[in-house]
């Protein structure tokens, strides 16, 4: 947030910022109406099935003239108008819309932000003077959004929430100066507003109804430490009217996250002749990646994920999906990969298209070209050597042993992959002496022992006897009660020896008399060095 | 038309023996470098082999000459290869037990086959930024049989990354391996605190093939950090039947002696 508030736009002082918020108010019916490409005059509803039956989501004029809306059941709403018109509501296709209306958006500043589920947030810090000064970028908006036939409601206000209080809630097209930051009143455009401009949820709102507050300007009126003793909630802006009076004015910081658009690289081949064989294939295989990796080169990124897409003669599209350690954009290696993943691939009539697809990239340098011939020379990289790997012996075969907060040792090691980031953590205490090798799960050992509480004597695993010759322990380990169950029992681990000097590391699991089943079992879990 | 003279056969013949001759001892990799194909056999009911292996890879890690041109710090990652078989039957590295330098430079590879396993070794000696390559493979499986040994020989010395294969439950087949063990478990040295608890590891290791040193026998382990090799401990002749136990059976003793 820019801190500077003051009104001249001069050299020395940044100008004031400035947040337009475009609330479009219809968008699910709107968005409706333009896929039936005709205007609806009938009563019609949007519907969402609950548990309770369906739920009306958005009402047409018509349908709201007629006594539906939104949040009521259906039922009710057929009552009083039994004519009316249901169609399914598809949030998810709202959502999308809104996220390419936030990019086409970004004509009037230089970003803008979703403000879900139906407004827009836009940036239009020292820009209006390029659409001829406030008023006139606020009709620039209203009339791009009606020819888009989308019902839009806008406001341009120093802060995000301001904004969205105007556009919601003030006169239509208004705009609030920006004036010196006055700590003890509040604009009067602003005071006139009802609570509900302060996006709090419903439950706080109904509470701010029953106190008889129902204006943004009663709301300063009570002081704030009466205001602070009865919303304590610190963490949830929308259940604390405080924090969001305080974002309104522009006394606490509201970060917004900006729309950033990605283009995925993609490259293609139709093909004029359908190829049959697994020798075109791969010059065409070869070719894409050429073509992939001028395309990466371009934007500076390499490929972490590919997908390779092949559309048969007959209609059939086989996809087949590459992941790699770390970001690549040479040719030779995908191809390499790729090569290992086409042998099952059953070409049919023919295939006709190729498409090869980045879904993942990440930025990546510009370097040394060539890493194959590279590579007979001075050996592959680390990263292309796990590709490999990874790639003929499955996703999960490639592994790094990382630490993990426990004290069960079969909890204290976890698989990574190999390239990712090591987490921070403790290493395990210098006088705590661990085996090098752990059996996948503990093996049951018939034991011998001289007291049930003490080490054993003589034990049978896998089917031959050992002699314990030399012993160190117990060492106690007690079970996580906060994630077992109340009836785990603790084990005692004990280093031992053999006669013949093999060692391992075996332990009791449970006491004699604690309570918790019978005599305890011996297991072995680890093999010493 | 110059024959050889019968001296100059001797001595050509006699070039292989003095090379032979060397007995080997840690260390070595300082002077010849590392060796490029190593295999360690050992039975799979404990983990000696897994360790011994370990323990001679880093001998010669440490003792291996570095270039200047190098980086100082050694970043590279150790890559430690089994097939399921292998790792069902001795277990999987466990990272709080390995030793310190390799703690964070571990990388798992779990193959279903040896095949698969064959082909994660080689390329893990095809690749510049793996220090050695650790291999666990469990019995005598058809695709290691002598042209695959020797691929992963000629792999390993052409890009310099060591291999130690460790062979469990395992016949001496072909191989083209520059040295093979055979490695048991010996008893420890007692700890200076507490004698009755297991002490360093140590191994009782048989050379019985090598290309460039007589074969031989020795009892390894580890102090300070320094791989150690001996004939036999100090004072096992004097006391054959010494008391290992530490005083760990003294009520069954008496009985047992008649005393």
């Amino acid at each position: 947030m820019s801190g500077g508030q003051g009104a001249s736009c001069s050299a020395g002082a940044p100008p004031p910022r400035r947040i337009l918020s475009i609330w479009l108010g219809a968008l699910a019916m709107d968005r409706w109406q333009l896929a039936q490409e005709q205007a609806e005059d009938e009563p019609l509803v949007l519907i969402a099935d609950t548990a309770h039956g369906p739920r009306i989501e958005a009402a047409n004029a018509a349908g709201r003239a007629a006594g539906a809306r939104p949040g009521m059941m259906l039922a009710d709403a057929r009552t009083l108008c039994p004519a009316i018109r249901t169609a399914p509501s598809d949030p998810a296709g709202d959502r999308a819309l809104l996220e390419k209306l936030a990019e086409w958006a970004m004509r009037w500043g230089p970003w803008s932000a979703l403000d879900p589920p139906d407004g827009l947030l836009v940036d239009v810090t020292a820009v209006a003077h390029l659409f001829g000064g406030e008023p006139r970028l606020l009709e620039n908006v209203a009339a791009a959004f009606a020819r888009r036939r989308l019902t839009i409601r806008s406001a341009i206000a120093p802060t995000a929430g301001a904004a969205w209080a105007l556009a919601h809630f003030g006169a239509p097209n208004s705009i609030l100066a920006p004036d010196e930051p006055d700590h003890e009143r509040m604009p009067a455009p602003l005071a006139e507003l009802p609570v509900a401009a302060l996006r709090l949820d419903a439950d706080v709102l109904t509470v701010l109804r029953r106190l008889g507050l129902k204006r943004l300007g009663e709301l300063t009126t009570i002081g704030r430490d009466a205001l602070q003793r009865r919303f304590r909630n610190r963490r949830s802006p929308a259940a604390n009217p405080l924090i969001r009076l305080d974002q309104l004015l522009g006394r606490v910081p509201e970060p917004l996250l900006p729309v950033v658009p990605q283009q995925m690289p993609l490259v293609q081949r139709r093909l004029l002749e359908p190829i049959r064989h697994r020798p075109l294939l791969d010059r065409v295989l070869a070719d894409l990646g050429e073509d992939m990796a001028r395309e990466l080169e371009g934007s500076a990124q390499g490929a972490r994920r590919l997908e390779l897409g092949l559309w048969r003669v007959d209609g059939e599209v086989v996809v087949r999906r590459l992941e790699l350690a770390a970001a690549t954009r040479d040719p030779a290696h995908i191809c390499r990969l790729f090569a290992a993943k086409l042998d099952d691939v059953d070409a049919g009539f023919g295939i006709e298209m190729l498409r090869l697809r980045a879904s993942w990239a990440e930025p990546l340098a510009l370097e040394q070209q060539d890493l194959e011939a590279a590579a007979e020379q001075h050996g592959t990289s680390l990263a292309a050597c796990i590709d490999r790997l990874s790639v003929r012996l499955g996703e999960g075969a490639v592994t790094r042993p990382v630490l993990h907060a426990s004290h069960i040792p079969e909890r204290a090691q976890r698989w990574q992959p190999p390239l990712a980031v090591q987490a921070p953590s403790q290493a395990e205490l210098a006088f705590h002496q661990r085996p090098l090798k752990l059996l996948d799960r503990p093996e049951r050992i018939a034991v011998l022992y001289a007291t049930p509480d003490g080490y054993p004597q003589r034990f049978r695993w896998r089917g031959s006897v050992h002699d314990v010759a030399r012993v160190e322990g117990p060492e106690r380990i007690a079970p996580e009660w906060w994630r077992e169950r109340g009836a785990a029992r603790l084990r005692d681990y004990y280093r031992i020896e053999d006669g013949e000097g093999r060692r391992y590391w075996i332990y009791r699991q449970g006491l004699v008399g604690d309570g918790r089943g019978g005599l305890p079992d011996w297991y072995l879990q680890g093999l010493c060095a | 038309m110059p024959s050889p003279t019968p001296s100059q056969t001797c001595e050509v013949a006699a070039a292989p023996l003095a090379r032979r001759s060397a007995r080997w001892q840690p260390g070595l990799a300082a002077r010849a470098g590392p060796v490029a194909h190593s295999e360690v056999f050992s039975s799979t009911n404990h983990a000696g082999g897994a360790a011994a292996a370990l323990a001679l890879a880093l001998d010669d890690w440490r003792h291996a000459p570095r270039s200047e041109v190098r980086e100082t710090q050694d970043r590279r990652a150790v890559l430690w290869v089994q097939t399921r078989e292998a790792a069902r039957l001795t277990g999987r590295p466990y990272r709080a037990g390995l030793p310190e330098e390799l703690r964070h430079r571990v990388i798992h590879v779990l193959a279903e086959k040896p095949e698969d396993a064959l082909f994660a070794l080689e390329e893990g000696v095809r690749c510049r930024e793996i220090a050695f390559v650790i291999g666990e493979l469990s019995g005598n499986p058809r695709a290691l049989d002598f042209t695959a040994s020797r691929r992963l020989t000629l792999a390993a010395e052409r890009h310099g990354v060591p291999l130690y294969l460790v062979r469990l439950a395992a016949q001496r087949d072909l191989s083209s391996a520059r040295m093979r063990w055979e490695v048991a478990c010996a008893p420890s040295a007692a700890p200076a605190w507490n004698a009755q608890a297991p002490g360093a590891p140590a191994w009782q290791a048989e050379l019985f093939r090598a290309r460039a040193h007589p074969p031989g026998s020795w009892l390894l382990d580890e102090e300070g950090g320094r791989l150690r090799a001996g004939r036999k401990r100090e004072g096992e002749e004097e006391s054959p039947d010494r008391d290992r136990t530490g005083g760990l059976q003294p009520r069954r003793r008496p009985r047992a002696a008649g005393r």
